[in-house]
């Protein structure tokens, strides 16, 4: 409507502001961000900076809520504001100012200037918004690299440790193939279909019977490889451990939870919208792409002793889980995968912040052994971290269960049973690994912290950084462990990070809240999917 | 009364109870969490005395659409079914945390957090009647136990625990996995709202039991029902975990796993499988009856063999629970009424013997096997009678409601099965074997090299009298469980009944006359108990 709009006049195009707001706001924010890091006292930057980005998140957030149940195209047809591009963007903001409130004792955002960092988080989030509201293939490549190169830097702040330089290395080069591809893909769907919106490639295939037509199969072939590049889908997730474990802790955990929200938020509109009527081609193909991950994803988690690795071979199973909403290409399909998408948030959130708390604290990085004991040295850490397992496992009580449901539903309500059955027993492989850390946090006695702590160098880990050394100094002292049956818990060296363990606490509560009133998230999903209009 | 405020009691007790301030150098969550299951036990008795033995249906119900997406519901009611059980459930746990509260444990704020949480979640499987919400209820009452045995349990705990999480939650996820296909299976087919809540499912469209879904589809799904339940239960097949599991969870804990948790299993065949998937259930009656039939003689033997008293219980409860399932699937009324009254005698004795275990095990130097006892009787008259009417009434003496129980079950077993029947008759025989001789080489014989006998301390008697008086008090009046569950009881089967009927024609008489049975044969066991306590 508003296409016909602005090609009737000639004075430049109208401009829906309220619609953009929400990219608005986090570019905006960004730019004053890169300014403030100019600040000449590094105090300053950092608390402003910081605090700007939050401010910068907590406007798009309003914005968007703003938004809500709006539905229509803006900036001549490129982008779509409906509630599925809201719902996601409801996840990427709130993952992105968890992220900011992760970093703030981070070494990474230091080393790496505290403006710069911020506005390379802001700008990211900025790139997934525009992905998901994508409703033509320029605006979607547009995304994916607004996304993308952000990332690939963000990676590699931490400028004094290899193995950051070398994920950030590593995913640039992997993330290049995967953005090749997915291009290489849209110009074949481009060439078979001859339009770059969505809705128009959805009307050519299905008026021009092009759904077995070679090139745009090929096409189709190419663009879901690329996005499963960026979702970490097995075969395609290799890159997904060795990234996850060598970036600072506060950038895997948006990875995790904001990359997969956007890119399964696209692999949604772009698979039934533009190319729903090519379900029967496509359809079979991503069930069995979603298999695979769930196999591998689990399969490979099972030895890892990092947790970090742990939870990016998590990460590859649950990106199979949530294929399976994307697969049936129903309504019922969309909700389940929106619904879990804001589940995954959760319970992602509350098991990185726990093992950013962790890494801070003990001189052991992501090891297992750094939660050992945590049930009686920090029972406000173990809480968090059970409760992300469990609900990561589908037990029920939390959000994760219900999650699950959604999906089993979806799949066999949509012809797809067996996919759901999967989804069952890559959920029973993945008991073994989730209630591994389980067992470690309340079933082992905590490592003989004396003995490990001192023997580590101490500057290597945590507080190695100049600035966060007053900080840190200043919190630890009076610090006393929280609440608990005692045990030894005194030996940190970070001190009591209010900010991490509150967010631990708060997507932990959350975690449980929506596994036993799931209304609120289910209502937000179901407006999500029914914005599908194709689909039933 | 609604029952959420059953269900929730015990869970929100622990809560606050782990909350409240501690007094003095140990917190007081042990007897906040006593006084939540002892209000649920109040709650349960008061629902007895008001039952209506004559009223069939589910009473209180409870329905609040849960998810709304899926059409499941939170949905609860109480029945002759189900009232028993909630009822063993409440005195079981109320004597298990009371008991618990004798030692001081380490990290007890958790301890009894877990408990609590434990009553309450199967509280709400007992209750549920809805298909998803069962399947979380079930689901969740296992993690409380995960938790007791692998932070407070004996040496090997954290390998045992795992192991039983493992294997029954692979039973429940496939569980899950049928639960939903039944829900979109049955929609799909008689073209009505997709709907989880049980009796929707039972007779959706109105076409009749069993009507909603295909017969091939009903034994797929019944396969993986009766996977969930019978590695819970456990059956001989998939007990894999159950000796670690038994030897390395605490004792008070183990009195509920063991007396309660068990039971549920047994009771999802009854609730769900037998309504909801009739044919399925006739189809592979005769499979159960034999998985049931290995259960017991296996049970018996191992546990005729075994010197641990922990796994010495637990294999005799392979072998009882062989006989309750054997019970369910003889598909006679007799069967599945003594099937419920089995169930309930089985987890009184158990939370018995299982405190028994434990004072012997003090009085052996901490030590639960055999070979460490004898010769405990010398200084112990009372805990010797104690234990003595526990091991009577777990071997079915006549005159023990346990007799009563077995009685009828074999009773249905023989109706439909003459030979499974005949075979089973041996584990009665069996279980007598096991329990004299654990009784013989605890109690009596020459004194155990670092055995000491000494008497029943007051606070262990208050614990272990009361499940005593229970016992004793179901051996003289088995009428009050059996009149109350007699109308759901054949509710419950009716449907396979109906389903199997064509197949029993040849032996009609027999079937025929069934009908007034239930109530001649609970006065023939009522006349055997008096016989019985006379004696």
């Amino acid at each position: 409507m508003s296409v016909a709009l602005a090609a009737a006049r000639l004075h430049g195009p109208h401009i829906d502001w309220g619609g953009l707001s929400p990219i608005l706001a986090l570019l905006g924010g960004a730019v004053v961000v890169l300014l403030v890091g100019l600040a000449p006292r590094r105090e300053v930057r950092r608390l402003v900076a910081s605090g700007l980005a939050l401010v910068a998140f907590a406007a798009a957030l309003g914005c968007t809520i703003w938004q809500w149940d709006a539905s229509k195209s803006i900036v001549s047809g490129a982008l779509r504001v409906d509630d599925l591009a809201l719902a996601v963007n409801l996840i990427l903001v709130s993952a992105g100012a968890a992220t900011v409130l992760l970093s703030w004792r981070a070494r990474a955002s230091g080393e790496a200037g505290h403006g710069e960092f911020y506005a390379l988080v802001l700008t990211s989030t900025a790139g997934m918004s525009v992905l998901v509201a994508a409703q033509n293939t320029v605006s979607l490549f547009l995304g994916i690299e607004l996304l993308s190169i952000p990332l690939y830097v963000l990676c590699a702040t931490e400028l004094h440790r290899s193995p950051s330089l070398e994920s950030g290395l590593k995913y640039l080069v992997i993330g290049s193939v995967g953005s090749a591809t997915l291009l290489y893909g849209l110009a074949m769907i481009y060439g078979a279909t001859g339009s770059t919106d969505f809705d128009a490639i959805a009307s050519a295939i299905a008026s021009g019977g092009l759904a077995s037509d070679p090139l745009l199969l090929t096409g189709i072939a190419l663009v879901v490889v690329g996005l499963a590049f960026k979702s970490s889908v097995a075969p395609f997730h290799q890159w997904t451990p060795d990234v996850y474990e060598g970036a600072p802790t506060p950038i895997t955990t948006f990875m995790a939870v904001a990359t997969k929200a956007a890119a399964l938020g696209i692999f949604l509109r772009f698979f039934d919208v533009a190319l729903v009527s090519a379900q029967v081609s496509w359809a079979p193909a991503l069930a069995a792409l979603a298999t695979i991950s769930i196999v591998v994803g689990n399969v490979g988690a099972l030895g890892q002793s990092s947790l970090k690795r742990l939870l990016a071979y998590s990460a590859v199973a649950q990106a199979g889980y949530l294929l399976a909403g994307v697969v049936v290409s129903t309504r019922a399909g969309a909700r389940a995968t929106v619904f879990y998408l804001a589940v995954y948030l959760l319970m992602n959130l509350a098991a990185f912040a726990v093992v950013v708390a962790r890494e801070r604290e003990t001189g052991l990085g992501d090891d297992i052994a750094a939660v050992e004991g945590l049930g009686a040295s920090r029972p406000w850490l173990a809480w968090p971290m059970t409760i992300a397992m469990l609900s990561l496992a589908g037990i029920p009580a939390t959000a994760g269960f219900v999650g699950k449901l959604f999906l089993i539903q979806a799949s066999a309500d949509g012809g797809y049973t067996w996919l759901g059955v999967v989804i069952v027993v890559g959920s029973m492989v993945s008991l073994a690994y989730y209630l591994r850390v389980v067992a470690a946090m309340w079933m082992r006695p905590g490592p003989s912290l004396g003995a490990t702590e001192a023997a580590s160098p101490y500057p290597a880990i945590a507080g190695g950084s100049p600035e966060a050394d007053p900080d840190a100094i200043g919190t630890s002292t009076p610090a006393a462990p929280p609440a608990g049956d005692g045990g030894p818990g005194a030996g940190a060296r970070e001190g009591f990070q209010p900010e991490v363990v509150g967010l631990a606490l708060a997507a932990g509560a959350a975690t449980v809240f929506f596994g036993i009133v799931p209304s609120p998230l289910v209502d937000l999903a179901r407006a999500a999917g029914n914005s599908l209009l194709g689909l039933f | 009364m609604p029952l959420s405020i059953l269900i929730w009691l015990p869970a929100a007790a622990a809560l606050l109870g782990a909350l409240a301030p501690r007094r003095g150098s140990y917190p007081l969550t042990g007897w906040f969490a006593f006084a939540g299951s002892v209000g649920a036990l109040g709650i349960t008795i008061g629902e007895i005395a008001g039952f209506d033995p004559g009223h069939s249906g589910l009473t209180h119900v409870t329905d609040q659409l849960w998810i709304a997406g899926l059409g499941i519901h939170y949905k609860l009611g109480l029945d002759g079914l189900n009232l028993f059980l909630v009822a063993l459930t409440a005195v079981v746990s109320a004597l298990a945390i009371g008991a618990a509260n004798r030692r001081r444990w380490e990290r007890p704020r958790l301890f009894f957090l877990y408990l609590g949480l434990a009553e309450s979640a199967v509280l709400g499987a007992l209750m549920a009647q809805d298909l998803i919400l069962f399947v979380a209820f079930f689901d969740l009452m296992l993690i409380p136990f995960y938790f007791l045995t692998g932070q407070w349990g004996e040496e090997n705990r954290v390998a045992a625990t795992t192991k039983l999480v493992i294997y029954t939650l692979v039973g429940s996820l496939l569980m899950l996995a049928a639960a939903i296909a039944t829900g979109v299976l049955v929609s799909t087919n008689t073209a009505h709202p997709l709907s989880f809540a049980l009796s929707d499912l039972q007779n959706a469209g109105g076409i009749g039991a069993g009507a909603g879904l295909s017969a091939g589809s009903q034994e797929w799904i019944f396969l993986l029902f009766a996977a969930a339940f019978l590695v819970k239960m456990p059956a001989f097949p998939l007990h894999g975990w159950m000796p670690d599991g038994y030897r390395a969870m605490p004792l008070e804990a183990l009195a509920i796993f063991s007396g309660v948790l068990s039971k549920v299993g047994a009771y999802g065949f009854l609730r769900i499988v037998l309504p909801l998937f009739p044919q399925a259930s006739v189809h592979f009656q005769t499979l159960m009856l034999v998985i049931a039939l290995a259960s017991i003689l296996y049970g018996s033997v191992m546990a005729f063999t075994q010197t641990n008293t922990r796994l010495i219980l637990g294999y005799s409860s392979v072998a009882q629970l062989g006989f309750i399932t054997l019970g369910i699937f003889a598909l006679q009324p007799q069967g599945a009424q003594g099937a419920v009254l089995q169930m309930v005698n089985h987890g009184l004795v158990t939370l018995a013997l299982f405190l028994i275990v434990g004072l012997l095990a003090a009085r052996a130097a901490g030590s639960v096997d055999l070979r460490d006892m004898g010769g405990l009787a010398l200084r112990a008259p009372v805990l010797s009678a104690i234990f003595l009417i526990v091991a009577l009434a777990t071997l079915a003496m006549p005159g023990s409601s346990n007799f009563v129980g077995e009685f009828l079950i074999l009773l249905g077993v023989f109706r439909s099965k003459l030979a499974i029947a005949i075979v089973a008759f041996t584990g009665v025989v069996l279980a007598s074997v096991y329990m004299l001789r654990t009784l013989i080489r605890a109690m009596h014989n020459r004194l155990g090299t670092r055995a000491e006998s000494r008497e029943i301390a007051l606070a262990d008697a208050l614990a272990l009298v009361p499940s005593t008086l229970v016992i004793l008090g179901l051996s003289f009046y088995p009428q009050l469980v059996l009149h109350r569950s007699e109308r759901s009881t054949a509710a419950a089967i009716a449907a396979a009944r109906a389903t199997a009927q064509p197949s029993q024609t040849a032996r009609a008489p027999l079937a025929g006359a069934s009908a007034p049975q239930p109530a001649r044969t609970s006065t023939l066991g009522a006349g055997a108990t008096h016989s019985g306590a006379t004696r």
